[in-house]
C-alpha cells in the first residue's frame, strides 16, 4: 500500500555515519548480534547456493553425491546448461525464455499507459461519479485472481483467443490496472496544481499537459510500478497455467520449469540449470533497480 | 495477428503488432481528447474518455468474472444444476477438504508471524553495520525469484535417498540428519511434517519483504530518542521492548497482514513441491485441482469465493492500519 508514508522506501545503500547510539550498540551486543546475523544470512543463502553449485556439476556427480562434496572433488561442466537449451532433451528452455519476454513486455506497457490516462483523469479532471469510480477501482485490488479465471477463460474461448499471447497480455493488463491506477493517482495528486494551471493558461489542453507536464514528472512512479509488474508477470505461474497451455508456443519459463519439476522431478541436472536460467532475469532486474523494486513491492503487496 | 505464432521471429512480430495496435488505440483516444472543446463541458468528456479503456477492461476482466464465479459456486460439477450451498457444505464437511482447510490455517498463522519475526530480528541486527546493504540483499533476493524456482531450490534441499549401504544423501537436510546419527526421512511425504517444510519455503521468501519494510521503519525512529535512551544506560532488550517495537508496531501489523494475504493465495509452492499430495493441499491449490483436474466447476468456484471471503477482513484491517499509521 503506497499510503505507508512514514516509511522511506528502498534499502539504504549508504550506511549512516556512526552516531553515539550505534557505537554504544556495538559495544553492547556486537559478538552475539553478528553471530546471529551471520547464521540467518547463511541459512538464507545456502539453499540457492547448493543448487547453483549443482547446476555446474556433471549429472553423475549430482545424482551420487551431495553438492558439498564439490569442494573436495571439484568437477565443473556446462553440459547442464547446454542440455536445457538443447533440442534433444525436450526441455527447450530457450523457447520459453522468449515466451516470457514476449508476454512481459506488453503486459507491462499496456497497463502502464492505460493506468496513466485513468490516473490523470482521476487526479486532474472533474466529472460526475469520479469519487465513486475511484473507490470502486481501489476496492477491486482485493479480488483474488482465482475468482476471475474461469469466466475469463470462457470469454477467451468464445472470441477464439485461446492458446495465443493475447490471453496473457489481456489478463495480466487487467489484473494490474486497479493497483496501477491507485498508485499513479496518488503520485499525480502530489504534483503542484500551479504547474497544471500555468500550462492551462498557456493554452495547453489535457493531451499536452499529460505529455509535457505529467509524464516527465511521473518517471519514478512509472518505473516503480513497471518493475513490480514485470517481476510479477515473469514469476507468475497461475495465470500462465490457466491460459497458456503447456506447449512451447505461448507458455512462459516458470510453467516449463514447473512441468519439468513435475514430470522429471529427479533430473536435477536439468532442474538446477533450468531454475537458474529462469532466475537470472528477475535477479538482474532486482540488483540493478533495487530502490524502485522495493518501492513497487511496498505499494503492490496486496495484489494477486 | 490473433493466431498463435510458433517461431521466435513470429512471436516477436506478433508482440510488435500488438504494441502498435495498442499505440494506435491510444492515439485515437488522445486525438479525440484533443478535439473535444476546452472548458468544463469538454473536460468532463475528456475524463470519461481517458477512463474508458481501463473501465472496460475491468468490467469484462474482473467485475463480471467475479460475479459470475460467485453465481457458479451454487451449481453442480458440470455447472448445470442449481444446488444451493452444497459446495460450501462440502468444503466444510468432506474429509479431504477439511485437511485442506487445516493446512491453510497452518500456513496463514505460521508464515506471517515467523517471517516477520525473523525479518525484524535481522533488520535490527544488521542496522548500521558496515555490511548492511549486502547483508540485506542476501535475505531479500528470494523475494525477487518465482515461487516455482524457490520450490525447486527447496525440493533439492529436501531430497531423499533410501537408507542403503552405499547410497549417499544429496539433499542437505537429510545429510545433516545422517551426520547427526539419524536415519534419512522422506521429508515431503511424512504428514504433517511436509506441510511445515513447505511453509518454510514461504517464510524463506517473505522474510526479506518483512526485513526491508521494517528496516525502513527502524531507520525512521528519530536518533535523539535512541540516544537519550542510551545515555540513560538502557540495555538492548529494554531498548527493543520500549522504544523500537512500539515505534514500528503499525508497520509490523501492515507487514503481518500483507504476508497473510499473500500466503492465503499461495499455490505455486504446493503445486510444484508435492502437487497437493500427501496431505499438503491448501485452498488455492485445491481450487486449481477441482476446477481443472477434477472438472468440478462448482466446487472450484466455491473455493475461489472462499478465498475471496477470507481475504476481505485481512485487507480491511490492513487498510485501516495503513490509514492510522499515515495519520499518526
Amino acid at each position: 500500500m503506497s499510503t505507508v508514508t512514514p516509511l522511506t522506501t528502498g534499502p539504504d545503500l549508504k550506511p549512516k555515519p556512526e552516531t553515539a547510539a550505534s557505537i554504544a550498540k556495538k559495544k553492547l551486543s556486537s559478538p552475539w548480534a553478528s553471530l546471529a546475523a551471520i547464521i540467518i544470512a547463511v541459512l538464507w543463502t545456502l539453499p540457492t547456493f547448493g543448487l547453483l553449485v549443482s547446476s555446474f556439476r556433471p549429472e553423475r556427480a549430482i545424482k551420487r553425491t551431495g553438492w558439498w562434496t564439490f569442494f573436495s572433488d571439484p568437477q565443473v561442466t556446462m553440459e547442464n546448461y547446454k542440455a536445457v537449451f538443447g533440442q534433444d532433451g525436450g526441455v527447450n528452455l530457450g523457447d520459453y525464455f522468449i515466451n516470457s519476454l514476449v508476454i512481459c513486455i506488453p503486459a507491462v506497457l499496456i497497463p502502464l499507459a492505460l493506468a496513466s490516462l485513468s490516473a490523470y483523469a482521476f487526479a486532474w479532471i472533474n466529472f460526475k461519479g469520479k469519487n465513486f469510480l475511484f473507490l470502486a477501482i481501489f476496492a477491486l485490488q482485493i479480488v483474488p485472481l482465482q475468482v476471475t479465471l474461469i469466466p475469463i477463460l470462457e470469454i477467451f474461448v468464445k472470441v477464439h483467443l485461446t492458446g495465443t499471447f493475447w490471453t496473457l497480455w489481456l489478463a495480466h493488463s487487467t489484473f494490474a490496472l486497479p493497483l496501477a491506477i491507485y498508485l499513479l493517482h496518488n503520485f499525480m495528486q502530489e504534483i503542484p496544481a500551479t504547474l497544471i494551471e500555468a500550462a492551462r493558461i498557456d493554452g495547453a489542453g489535457h493531451v499536452s499537459i499529460f505529455f509535457r507536464v505529467m509524464l516527465p514528472l511521473l518517471t519514478p512512479a512509472l518505473a516503480a510500478f513497471g518493475i513490480f509488474q514485470f517481476l510479477w508477470t515473469w514469476n507468475d505461474l497461475l495465470v500462465a497455467l490457466v491460459f497458456a497451455g503447456g506447449g512451447n508456443e505461448v507458455a512462459p519459463i516458470t510453467l516449463q520449469l514447473a512441468n519439468l519439476s513435475g514430470t522429471r522431478g529427479t533430473a536435477w541436472q536439468l532442474l538446477s540449470a533450468g531454475a537458474f536460467v529462469s532466475i537470472i532475469v528477475p535477479v538482474t532486474v532486482f540488483l540493478l533497480l533495487q530502490r524502485f523494486f522495493v518501492r513497487g513491492l511496498l505499494a503492490g503487496s496486496v495484489k494477486g | 495477428m490473433f493466431n498463435a505464432a510458433s517461431t521466435t521471429p513470429g512471436k516477436l512480430l506478433q508482440m510488435l503488432a500488438a504494441l502498435l495496435l495498442f499505440a494506435a488505440i491510444m492515439g485515437v483516444i488522445l486525438f479525440i481528447a484533443g478535439r473535444l472543446g476546452r472548458g468544463k463541458r469538454g473536460d468532463k468528456w475528456v475524463g470519461y474518455l481517458y477512463l474508458a479503456p481501463a473501465v472496460l477492461l475491468l468490467l469484462v476482466g474482473l467485475v463480471y468474472p467475479g460475479l459470475r464465479t460467485i453465481y457458479e459456486s451454487f451449481f453442480d460439477a458440470a455447472g448445470k444444476g442449481f444446488i444451493g450451498f452444497d459446495n460450501y457444505k462440502t468444503i466444510f464437511s468432506d474429509k479431504d477438504e477439511l485437511t485442506v482447510l487445516r493446512n491453510t490455517v497452518f500456513w496463514v498463522v505460521l508464515t506471517p508471524f515467523v517471517a516477520t519475526a525473523i525479518g525484524l530480528l535481522y533488520a535490527i541486527l544488521v542496522d548500521r553495520s558496515p555490511f548492511e546493504s549486502i547483508a540485506k540483499a542476501l535475505i531479500f533476493l528470494p523475494m525477487s525469484i518465482s515461487f516455482v524456482a524457490a520450490s525447486v531450490i527447496w525440493k533439492f534441499m529436501y531430497e531423499y535417498r533410501p537408507d542403503q549401504g552405499n547410497v549417499k544423501q544429496i539433499g542437505l537436510i537429510n545429510q545433516v540428519i545422517v551426520w547427526l546419527g539419524g536415519k534419512p526421512v522422506q521429508l515431503l511425504i511424512e504428514s504433517p511434517l511436509n506441510t511445515f517444510l513447505l511453509i518454510i519455503v514461504m517464510i524463506w521468501i517473505q522474510a526479506g519483504f518483512a526485513m526491508t519494510i521494517l528496516s525502513a521503519a527502524i531507520k525512521a525512529i528519530p536518533d535523539d530518542i535512541i540516544e537519550a535512551a542510551r545515555l540513560d544506560g538502557v540495555n538492548p532488550w529494554t531498548m527493543f521492548k520500549n522504544i523500537t517495537l512500539p515505534s514500528v508496531r503499525p508497520t509490523v501489523v501492515v507487514v503481518l497482514t500483507t504476508i497473510g494475504i499473500g500466503t492465503l493465495k499461495v499455490f505455486d509452492i504446493v503445486r510444484t513441491m508435492t502437487g497437493g499430495q500427501f496431505k499438503t493441499n491448501v485452498v488455492a491449490n485445491e481450487f486449481y485441482s477441482q476446477t481443472f483436474r477434477a472438472d468440478n466447476q462448482g466446487l472450484g468456484a466455491a473455493l475461489a469465493v472462499l478465498l475471496f471471503i477470507l481475504v476481505v477482513p485481512i485487507v480491511a484491517y490492513n487498510i485501516r492500519q495503513v490509514r492510522q499509521s499515515s495519520e499518526a
